[in-house]
């Protein structure tokens, strides 16, 4: 059984952000932010025909700036969230909105005519997360199984969040400005159309004193050693109400109702940290990644030590993702341009090892044979994918599909891979 | 006939004739001396027919008187006839007068014997009257004889019956004085009244019906029993030596006491002696600590050689003492005294393993080895008696060389820990400028010299356990697994191993999480360390162990020099990646930290490199200086003859500035990728933390690589202004003229470099990249 090819598509623009279609569940559907500085960016609706292997694509134009990060929404199929950069002569500022694409390419892969270029479709803006007051922003984060209305976006050393209202067409970002700066403190803005809880705070309260300065004046933050979040993941356990982030070499998870810090995982990784994510099964593992070329898992209960860690990378590692039925399989992107496909049964919700009755069911032939193929599997690499020559940023898995996902490097080119079938079987049989 | 019996005759006295004879008959002379007389008397039937008869023969029996004449006429010339003539005439006179004599002395000796005989005659007629006399007379004195011997009879019976009465009397005059003998003895010398008694007891007993014997017999029991009993109560109750105990218990049973009883008596008797043995040698120890070793205790009073000493010959010579009469007491039987002299030696052994335990420190390991030695050949002596105990003896022994190996592992660990310890001062220590502290070479030196230094004493020390004139060391637990596994495994291997895992703990130890993270430089040498074990120290170490230690065919298996050299090469490999990881990210982090808090977009023309480059070149000067002074140059790939003057980034002015162009029109937004595509076709993929090699160029370019795909993943991040992108132009061009001479293949700086610069520009709003010429000129003015 021949695995099948990797299937590779290029863009014309450099790029970064990558996202699944979350809230679609039958196609295929990944969508690509490009970031140029010279022309208009593009969000590459990239829709993947399974049977045939063919990638159909439609082009979006994303005017504001170069796409920094993507997310959709997990209940709205037409949603999405970008992080762009908004350049003028003397300063970039990145800033997150809310966006509409089109209804016909909402789902389904229309036909769209080959002349991209001059049939473009825009996106219609939702709302825009104003962000003046806090800083760039890094990603947004949908609640994950909500219903769209809620999202988390991370601001240099703020997490705020969002609440959108149904009709809303606009979002102004009208923080109370005061207050003392060793407390949490909750502010809420109200608007005609949109409600906006914002919940800012100082990344721990040790900290405070180190980055008051930076805080009070935020036009001084290029200085010495800003903290500045780099990455978080809203974890779907709990009732959505834990997220983690990532700032420098630490890993710090935050309770959503009190807005305290509930753990926090120093020098997490030797340097810094690129990305975390949760176990979709296993409601106290996390993963995380970064420049010391490591993966680690920590059981945020006690995280005085990772459960595991995994070296296979040979440069920074940008993105790691659990696959999201079964997770053993683990994805990252590496600078060093390869993805690998690890197989972490050990620390699955997977029982390790297999039960015995499985056998007791199959005749002796084939039982001699499945006793070959099933022998418990150990904690190992299954593939490196060298298809990319440039770094890789970003990797996700299908929402669809679970045995199939998307990587994309810098140079533009994304790649579409599938689980090996006899890992695939291995684990379905 | 005549002749013959003449010549028979004269045969003595005619010595002359055959002579002068022979020489004139040549070949039939005498050929034997009694040859004559043989003839005479007849000649064989064989000689006579091998010899024809010469009648020319004088003396021979076939002589021919006319022959003879015949012959001697006509051969002999006429004076020589006469001279024969004469002769002859003058023999046969002498012949005559010969025969005269004799018959004369013959005659003479027939009629003496004629007399002789005639007298004898005479004679023999006295002597029958003599002998009847005599025959007469003996039968006289045989009768008075006969009477003599039947009168005396009767008397003679009755004194030899008196005689017996006497003896029987004083046999029963000693019976009966038995008692009082008893009595007087038993008190003072009880072995001779059991002599005594001994003598009297079977008399006794066979006349025990009569009444007065019987009383004598009862007295001298009860006697006998009152002396019983009170060996007894001594027995029980004095504590004594071990001879008197013997002597005791000897009497004892020569009383009849029951074997078994005493034998029990005997061997509690004997327990509590040795008990108390036990017990001084136990005072010695310090009480046994039921909370484990929480508090030391104080050094033990006497060494342990004196120790062993007074264990042996007090505790084990009366073991052995005692053991011995028991046998010799109560015969073969030993099922009792099995078991309570291997409890005792078990007590012992354990008393001995205590005192062992107490030997923590190294001390004299050759005083450790004559006490053991001494406690061995000591034991041999009970062992005859208690085969069990050998092996538990043995097992003792090798158990305390087995510690004191261990100990001395653990010492090893300890004095290369502080070793170490002083390298990594000796590396903290601040020099004072312009002086440079000890190099890393020499530190190197001192390092492997003091621990091999170290590990050939230890090895030196342990060998006294198996010297030739200690006696366990025969034994074969030291001959053949105390070698290798004790030595050779528990020992070497295990100290290379350790050290091994030790260098590679400063790699995957606490290092990343919280306990401060080994120096570069320790890492450094360590790596070397490593490798030196792995080319030549270890099999040194191993080969100095088999010689030392042989190691039996028959042997367990032993770790092979190659897998071993394998564990070292691996840590010394994983200690130089990861010194190239920490230092390349050392390198990184301030490129990185450059990178992020620059504003790339409202900077100002480049006027100079900034400082941070030169703090690079400067950093990766100094490693290079570090790395050189522990391993070799190491090959670099053949460069081309102008190298150093290639051109940085693609901007250069040599290159048509359109030839770049096209990838920022709109009408080949492909173009760009393609090109770079192309490009990546042909370079070889670059894995950056990637192992390096062993030697310095290898180990510059892993830093390098790190550091520059450092500075263009940061690049990326960046927006640049058109001046922000002169800049990382000018700082490349810096880094080019710098590093390209530390790394094994100039291309992977250079393709770095220049996708620095291909992501600059990408990155860049304003691609307007900066003369050639200035960049050149602002990279040379420093």
């Amino acid at each position: 059984m021949e695995d099948d090819a990797p299937v590779i598509y290029g863009l014309e623009f450099q790029a970064r952000a990558l996202t699944p279609q979350t809230a679609e569940t039958d196609a295929i559907r990944f969508l690509v932010g490009t970031q140029s500085l010279r022309y208009d960016n593009q969000i590459h609706i990239i829709d993947f025909d399974d049977e045939n292997n063919i990638i159909n694509k439609n082009v979006l134009l994303h005017q504001v700036g170069e796409i920094w990060h993507i997310s959709t929404s997990p209940a709205d199929k037409g949603i999405l969230a970008t992080c762009y950069n908004k350049t003028s002569d003397t300063k970039v500022m990145t800033c997150a909105a809310v966006w509409r694409m089109p209804k016909e390419l909402e789902s389904g892969s229309h036909e769209s005519p080959d002349d991209s270029s001059s049939n473009t479709q825009t996106l219609e803006l939702l709302c825009h997360l104003d962000n003046t007051a806090h800083g760039n922003m890094a990603c947004v984060m949908w609640e994950p199984m909500g219903d769209g209305k809620k999202i988390i976006s991370l601001a240099d050393n703020n997490i705020l969040l969002w609440d959108l209202q149904e009709s809303s067409t606009k979002a102004v970002l009208d923080p109370r400005e005061a207050q003392k700066m060793h407390k949490v403190w909750i502010e809420s803005a109200e608007e005609t159309t949109v409600n906006i809880s914002v919940y800012r705070f100082e990344v721990t309260c040790q900290q405070i004193v180190r980055t008051l300065p930076q805080l009070s004046s935020s036009t001084a933050l290029e200085g010495k050693g800003q903290l500045k979040f780099t990455s978080g993941r809203w974890s779907p356990h709990h009732n959505c109400t834990q997220i983690a982030t990532a700032n420098d070499t630490t890993v710090r998870g935050w309770d959503t109702r009190s807005m305290r810090q509930i753990y926090c995982i120093e020098n997490a990784h030797g340097q810094l940290v690129r990305d975390l994510d949760f176990n979709p099964n296993k409601q106290y593992y996390l993963a995380s990644c970064g420049d010391d070329c490591k993966v680690k898992f920590w059981d945020t209960r006690n995280v005085t030590e990772p459960v595991k860690t995994l070296e296979e990378h040979s440069h920074w590692v940008w993105n790691v993702r659990y696959n999201h039925s079964h997770d053993q399989l683990i994805l990252t992107g590496s600078s060093d341009s390869r993805v690998i496909l690890s197989n972490m049964v050990s620390i699955s919700s997977e029982p390790f090892g297999h039960m015995v009755d499985d056998d007791e069911l199959s005749d002796q032939e084939d039982q001699h044979q499945e006793d070959k193929i099933k022998e418990p599997l150990q904690d190992s690499v299954i593939a490196t994918y060298e298809e990319h020559e440039d770094s890789v940023y970003a990797v996700e898995w299908s929402s669809a599909d679970p045995w199939l996902f998307a990587s994309l490097s810098y140079d533009g080119r994304l790649v579409i891979n599938r689980v090996p079938r006899a890992l695939k079987y291995h684990i379905l049989l | 006939m005549a002749a013959v019996t003449t010549g028979s005759g004269a045969g003595s006295g005619a010595a002359g004739s055959p002579e002068a004879t022979g020489g004139s008959t040549g070949g039939g002379g005498w050929r034997r001396p009694h040859g004559p007389l043989q003839r005479y008397y007849g000649p064989s039937t064989a000689e006579a027919a091998e010899a024809p008869p010469d009648p020319t023969d004088i003396n021979g029996p076939h002589f021919d008187p006319e022959v003879f004449m015949n012959k001697v006429r006509s051969e002999c010339p006429l004076g020589q006839l006469l001279a024969r003539e004469a002769a002859l005439g003058r023999e046969i006179r002498a012949l005559d007068s010969d025969m005269q004599t004799l018959l004369y002395e013959n005659y003479n000796k027939f009629i003496s014997a004629t007399d002789t005989i005639r007298k004898m005659k005479v004679d023999f007629r006295h002597m029958e009257a003599e002998m009847d006399d005599l025959a007469a007379n003996m039968a006289a004195i045989s009768a008075s004889s006969a009477r003599v011997s039947a009168a005396l009879q009767d008397r003679h019976r009755r004194g030899a019956q008196l005689a017996g009465v006497q003896a029987l009397l004083r046999k029963l005059q000693a019976l009966v004085e038995v008692p009082g003998r008893l009595r007087r003895w038993a008190g003072t010398e009880p072995a001779r009244a059991l002599r005594c008694h001994a003598r009297a007891r079977a008399v006794l007993r066979h006349y025990r019906h009569l009444p007065s014997f019987r009383a004598i017999e009862d007295e001298s029991h009860a006697i006998m029993a009152d002396l019983a009993q009170r060996l007894r109560t001594r027995l029980r109750e004095e504590t004594l030596d071990p001879k008197e105990l013997i002597e005791c218990v000897e009497m004892l049973l020569q009383l009849e006491e029951p074997a078994e009883e005493l034998s029990e008596e005997f061997l509690s008797q004997a327990g509590a002696r040795l008990e108390a043995e036990l017990a001084a040698l136990e005072a010695e120890l310090p009480a046994a600590d039921p909370s484990g070793t929480a508090t030391t205790p104080p050094p033990p009073a006497s060494d342990i050689l004196d120790f062993v000493d007074r264990g042996s010959s007090a505790f084990v010579g009366t073991l052995c003492q005692l053991a011995g009469s028991y046998r010799a007491l109560f015969g073969g039987d030993t099922g009792r005294l099995e078991p309570f002299a291997a409890a005792l030696a078990t007590r012992y052994f354990a008393l001995l393993e205590r005192r062992l335990a107490l030997e923590r420190g190294l001390g004299d390991t050759s005083l450790l080895v004559r006490a053991l030695d001494r406690f061995h050949r000591r034991l041999r002596a009970l062992l005859e008696l208690l085969p069990a105990g050998a092996d538990a003896a043995a097992a003792l022994v090798a158990r305390a060389a087995r510690e004191r190996v261990d100990r001395y592992l653990r010492a090893l660990q300890t004095f290369f820990l502080g070793c170490l310890g002083d390298v990594r001062q000796a590396l903290a220590a601040p020099r004072p400028p312009g002086k440079e502290g000890p190099g890393l070479p020499e530190l190197l030196a001192q390092l492997a010299a003091s621990v091999l230094g170290q590990l050939k004493a230890v090895l030196a020390y342990v060998q006294l356990f198996t010297a030739r004139d200690i006696a366990f060391a025969s034994l074969p637990y030291f001959k053949g697994e105390f070698c290798v596994t004790a030595v050779r495994e528990g020992l070497v291997v295990a100290f290379v191993r350790w050290l091994c895992r030790t260098a590679r703990g400063f790699v995957d130890g606490p290092a990343e999480r919280g306990a401060p993270a080994a120096p570069p430089a320790l890492l450094l040498l360590l790596a070397r360390l490593c490798l030196d074990y792995e080319n030549s120290t270890i099999s040194y170490i191993l080969t100095l162990t088999d010689e030392q230690f042989p190691p039996q065919d028959s042997g367990p298996a032993v770790t092979p020099g190659p897998a071993l050299c394998a564990e070292a090469r691996a840590a010394a490999q994983r200690l130089l990646d990861h010194y190239v990881q920490v230092q390349g990210a050392a390198v990184a982090q301030m490129l990185r930290k450059s990178v992020e808090t620059r504003d790339w977009l409202g900077t100002v023309e480049p006027r100079n490199v900034r400082a941070v480059m030169k703090r690079v070149v400067e950093d990766i000067t100094a490693i290079d200086v570090q790395v050189g002074q522990l391993f070799e140059e190491g090959v670099r790939r053949a460069q081309s003859s102008d190298s150093s003057r290639r051109a940085f980034s693609v901007y250069s002015s040599s290159r048509a500035p359109g030839r770049y162009a096209p990838s920022y029109t709109p009408s080949a937004p492909m173009d760009t990728h393609l090109l770079s595509n192309i490009q990546k076709l042909f370079s070889e993929r670059i894995d950056i933390f990637s192992p390096v090699e062993f030697n310095k160029v290898s180990v510059l370019t892993g830093i390098i690589k790190i550091s520059l795909k450092t500075l263009l993943e940061c690049v990326r991040l960046r927006t640049l202004g058109r001046f922000g992108l002169q800049q990382v132009q000018v700082d490349g061009h810096y880094l080019q003229l710098y590093l390209w001479r530390f790394a094994s293949d100039e291309r992977v700086v250079q393709g770095l470099l220049d996708e620095v610069a291909a992501s600059a520009a990408h990155r860049c709003l304003d691609p307007v990249p900066m003369e050639h010429s200035v960049v050149e000129l602002i990279c040379e003015r420093g």
